[in-house]
C-alpha cells in the first residue's frame, strides 16, 4: 500500500513525491486544507501540529508550528495560490528557521477505483536549496553513521 | 561537499574488482600482491585498480619501498555516505508525513488502523 515514491533528478530545482491513499480525492484533498485534519497529520510523528493560520483560498495565508516534546517551536508558513476543489492546490512554502527560502508546491489528487493517486511537486528557488532540503534532517542520522563508519575505520587501521 | 570529488568516488566505486579491493581493506592493510592474491587478473591490473582508488583519495600508500601497503581513507566514503543518507532521511521523513495522513484518512473512513503486521 505504502507506494511512496520520491524522484528528484540531480541538476533539477525540483522534488516530485508520489503516493497512493485508500481514501475519495475529496476527503484526501480536505485533509490539506482542513485545520483539524492538518493539526492531526502535519508534521512529524512526536511533535504537536498548531494551526496557526489556514485561509485555504487563493491568496490566503497559511501557517503551521511544530512543537517538539521538549518545547522548541518551528514555524512554516506560506500563501494560496489556487485551491481548487477537490483536484489541486497550490501555495507557497516557507521555514522560519531559513527565512528567504521559497518553494512552490503543487498538490494534485486524482481518484481510481476508490483510490487517490497524490503528485506533489515542490519548485525551489535553485538547485542549491532543492539540494539542501533533501539533506535536509541528515544531521543527526548522517552523524550517527559517520561516527559508526569512523569506528570501523579506527579500529581497521 | 565536492561534487568533483564525489564523481571520483562514484566512478571509482563503479567497478566490482575495486570495490573488493575495499572491502579487503575494510580488515587492515595489505601489500599489493595480497590484494591481487583473490582475483584472476594481472598483478599491473591490479596496480590499475590501486591507482584509480588512489586518485579517488579511497586508499593512501605506504611509503616503504619494498612492499608499499594500501589501506582505506575514510573522508571520500564519508561523504558518499552523507550524500546518500540526505536522501534516505528525507525519504524516510516523506514515508513519515505520508503514512500519518493515510491514518487520518483510514479514521476519516471510521476504519481500523493496518495491522502491525501489515505495516511496511
Amino acid at each position: 500500500m505504502a507506494d511512496l515514491q520520491v524522484v528528484a533528478d540531480p541538476g533539477t530545482q525540483q522534488i516530485v513525491v508520489t503516493r497512493s491513499f485508500a481514501a475519495p480525492r475529496e476527503l484526501v484533498f480536505k485533509a490539506f486544507i482542513d485545520p483539524d485534519a492538518v493539526r492531526r497529520w502535519w508534521g512529524q510523528r512526536d511533535n504537536e501540529t498548531i494551526v496557526d493560520q489556514l485561509e485555504a483560498r487563493a491568496g490566503g495565508r497559511w501557517r503551521f508550528v511544530q512543537r517538539s516534546p521538549d518545547g522548541n517551536e518551528n514555524g512554516f508558513h506560506g500563501v494560496f495560490h489556487e485551491v481548487t476543489a477537490p483536484g489541486r492546490v497550490v501555495y507557497t512554502f516557507e521555514w522560519e528557521g531559513l527565512p528567504g527560502h521559497v518553494l512552490l508546491e503543487t498538490v494534485t489528487f486524482e481518484e481510481q477505483d476508490g483510490k487517490t493517486q497524490m503528485t506533489d511537486s515542490s519548485v525551489f528557488q535553485s538547485v542549491a536549496d532543492r539540494d539542501g532540503m533533501l539533506r535536509s534532517g541528515m544531521e543527526s542520522g548522517a552523524a550517527e553513521s559517520m561516527d559508526r563508519l569512523d569506528e570501523y575505520l579506527a579500529a581497521s587501521r | 561537499m565536492r561534487t568533483d570529488r564525489l564523481n571520483d568516488t562514484f566512478a571509482a566505486l563503479a567497478d566490482p574488482t575495486r570495490r573488493a579491493i575495499l572491502a579487503r581493506l575494510m580488515a587492515g592493510e595489505a601489500s599489493v600482491t595480497e590484494l591481487a592474491e583473490p582475483f584472476p587478473i594481472s598483478l599491473p591490473a591490479i596496480s590499475k585498480h590501486l591507482k584509480v582508488l588512489e586518485q579517488a583519495g579511497l586508499i593512501a600508500r605506504g611509503r616503504e619501498a619494498q612492499w608499499r601497503p594500501c589501506r582505506l581513507e575514510a573522508d571520500p566514503l564519508r561523504e558518499v555516505a552523507d550524500w546518500v543518507e540526505g536522501y534516505r532521511r528525507f525519504w524516510e521523513q516523506s514515508q513519515e508525513r505520508y503514512d500519518r495522513l493515510d491514518d487520518y484518512l483510514r479514521e476519516a473512513q471510521g476504519e481500523e488502523p493496518p495491522d502491525d503486521q501489515e505495516a511496511p
